[in-house]
């Protein structure tokens, strides 16, 4: 069938008063834990995973996709007023945002950060429905071979080159493998890792882990290691209708920062950094007033801003046609599609067409509702940033408990959560990425999945991966992320010392 | 990769943390190893056995133990920078922590929630114990009927659970 006529069968799948009421609730909750420090899209998603218990597939994907684009919005607001970004994907926002709150501004930019992510988001979303299912019929070709050497790059891409340290994000990446293996294995019948603990033999929860490394484990580090005053702040006194040299010197960042996010984030790669400082970097160059930046120059907000959110609608292109997540937050959506029974892949848009363009239908709506949301009831989330912190983070630890505890009613799944929460910290204080270990636990029984489909049909011989030309390709490219910027450096000669080389 | 946040800290000296680090991984990769020979092998049912894709996890956590604490013994890699330890505020929120995994069972969520509430609170520098007793035990309590009640959630039940 045509897209078009595919997209609009999903409209009148998420225009229904039910799905729309949990887009609503999505994006609001969403904006919410995006403008609260301390709350990220994945651990939300992670802690209304019980809901795919009670709630019918549709609904909760829609739900959870306004959680998810709902707090690229949300963290702009934090970064600009606060200057404390809470994802690394604002970083950049707070650059100039907070610079041009300080000067009074923060109106403009809140204003150029809201409408670039409603245009870059809209553009994204108008990129996965043109680009879903072309990258389907094209993975329709893959084998076996084909999807582990994609899922090796994915791995390598994730946890060694988007991070500041290969080896630290590899060994996050190999945790995480680890956790993921734990429990029964159920090709064979036999228990993994389970220490003789028959509490482990169903495994290990992705909503402990997640839950665990990113709430639990921040709480702590923040409560151990607390800086004396946190981030002022800054009120917005201006109009957030920006003027109309505002407006001309956004929508070109708007436009470009869109160009370079999609197709990152579409790539196996993912992640909202590069696309966000390289926006960044461009917007600085091509500027007419170079010398702004650094004091608060618009298309240094307009653009990486932009750039985020259309990379976070890129990650979902592999989501939802591959089944391949780059991001711990479409890592847990991911284990979502299998709680319900539903298996991620290349079949999802044929098998279950109904509830993947009812979600893309609701992305577009999605972003219609965080655009009022975040614009002219800016003032609402602002009243929000006001919540003392000792009593958000004792919110945000019993919202841990329940999303736990409230699943298996189990003490050992606490202890885990704290156990969890003690690595998240050692991890955090160590400069070792979570992300990888969410995206191995979730990909990695994936990956073995497909190794083991693959060695049945080359009746065990390993070189199968290397005789399609593809997943030969893949390969290489995997093996080019990690070796090539040492090669490179190497290359150079300037690495003096094995740390400083290989870090 | 990159250069961002790389490098070794100090040229003179291990870095003890990064070091007990380095063999924490190598200690969980030893633990890796001891699980996969138990694995029992079930070579009938798989091309690829179970202890399979263990070996490779276990693997490389070994390689990458030794790379870490080769690196702490040499001056360690550069971190972000961190905000003073505190102690007692690390003591509250434990403390917290520990006193909810106890009481959960016994008391029930509502007053175990509340008590790390306030144990939180505190450890974020709170000195109202009073105000975050209220604000903590209202907030379990509409978390408690808002997550069992309405959305299914099963909290278990206790001591103000049997009251509602």
């Amino acid at each position: 069938m045509d897209t078009l006529a595919q997209l609009a069968a999903g409209f009148a799948v998420a225009l229904t008063p039910y799905n729309l009421m949990w887009c609503l609730v999505g994006v609001t909750v969403g904006t919410a834990i995006g403008v609260l420090p301390g709350l990220g899209p994945a651990l939300t998603i992670a802690l209304l995973l019980p809901l795919t218990y009670k709630v019918d597939p549709t609904a909760a994907f829609i739900l959870f996709a306004g959680i998810y684009y709902g707090a690229m919005y949300g963290g702009s607001t934090t970064s600009i007023l606060m200057n404390t970004p809470g994802e690394t994907a604002t970083i950049v926002t707070a650059l100039e945002g907070n610079k041009m709150a300080r000067r009074g501004r923060a109106g403009a930019a809140l204003a150029t950060a809201a409408i670039g992510s409603f245009v870059a988001g809209t553009i994204g979303t108008i990129g996965i429905t043109f680009l879903a299912e072309p990258v389907v019929t094209f993975a329709l070709k893959f084998g076996p071979a084909e999807y582990f050497s994609l899922m090796v790059l994915a791995f390598v891409t994730v946890s060694a080159v988007l991070g500041s340290s290969a080896v630290r994000g590899l060994t996050s990446l190999a945790i995480g493998i680890f956790l993921g293996l734990i429990g029964i294995d159920l090709q064979t019948g036999q228990p993994r890792f389970t220490f003789g603990l028959t509490e482990l033999l169903d495994g290990i929860n992705v909503i402990v882990v997640a839950v665990g490394l990113f709430a639990v484990g921040e709480t702590l580090y923040l409560a151990c290691f607390r800086r004396p005053a946190g981030g002022e702040l800054l009120a917005v006194k201006d109009s957030i209708w920006m003027t109309r040299e505002d407006w001309a010197r956004s929508w070109k960042p708007w436009l470009r920062g869109a160009a370079i996010g999609f197709p990152i984030g579409a790539m196996p790669a993912g992640g909202a950094e590069v696309p966000t400082f390289l926006s960044y970097f461009i917007e600085k160059r091509l500027a007419r007033k170079p010398e702004e930046f650094g004091n608060g120059a618009i298309e240094g907000v307009a653009g990486p801003e932009a750039a985020n959110n259309a990379s976070a609608a890129g990650v979902l292109v592999p989501m939802l046609a591959l089944g391949l997540p780059t991001s711990a937050t479409a890592a847990i959506m991911l284990s979502a599609f299998q709680s319900y029974g539903i298996s991620p892949g290349p079949l999802l848009l044929q098998q279950q067409s109904a509830l993947v363009w009812g979600l893309i239908a609701s992305l577009y709506i999605a972003n219609v509702m965080l655009l009022v949301l975040n614009l002219p009831l800016v003032g609402l989330w602002v009243k929000m940033l006001r919540i003392p912190e000792p009593l958000l983070y004792g919110g945000i630890l019993v919202l841990a408990t329940i999303g736990t505890y409230g699943i298996t009613q189990s003490q050992v799944d606490l202890i885990l959560l704290y156990a969890m929460g003690l690595m998240g910290l050692v991890m955090r204080l160590f400069d070792f990425p979570t992300a990888p270990v969410i995206i191995g636990m979730i990909l990695g029984p994936l990956a073995e999945q497909e190794f083991r489909r693959a060695m049945q049909i080359s009746q065990s011989d390993a070189l199968i991966f290397l005789q399609k030309p593809l997943s030969l390709t893949l390969l290489l490219l995997a093996l080019l992320a990690v070796l090539g910027p040492q090669l490179w450096r190497l290359a150079r000669g300037r690495a003096r010392r094995p740390g400083a080389a290989s870090s | 990769m990159q250069d961002r946040g790389t490098g070794p800290k100090s040229p003179d000296g291990p870095a003890w943390g990064d070091t007990a680090v380095g063999l924490a991984v190598l200690i969980l990769a030893a633990v890796l190893a001891w699980q996969s020979t138990v694995i029992p092998n079930n070579a009938i049912y798989a091309q690829v056995g179970p202890k399979v894709i263990p070996w490779i996890a276990t693997a490389m956590l070994a390689v990458l133990g030794v790379l870490l604490t080769s690196w702490g013994l040499r001056g360690g890699w550069v971190h972000e920078e961190h905000g003073a330890f505190h102690p007692w505020g690390c003591a509250w929120l434990l403390l917290g922590l520990v006193l909810n995994v106890t009481l959960i069972g016994v008391a029930g969520f509502i007053i175990a929630s509340t008590v790390l509430f306030v144990c939180t609170a505190t450890a974020f520098g709170s000195r109202s114990p009073l105000r975050d007793t209220a604000i903590g035990f209202a907030l379990a309590l509409v978390s408690y009927v808002g997550f069992d009640r309405v959305l299914g959630y099963k909290i278990g039940s206790g001591l103000i659970e049997g009251l509602l």
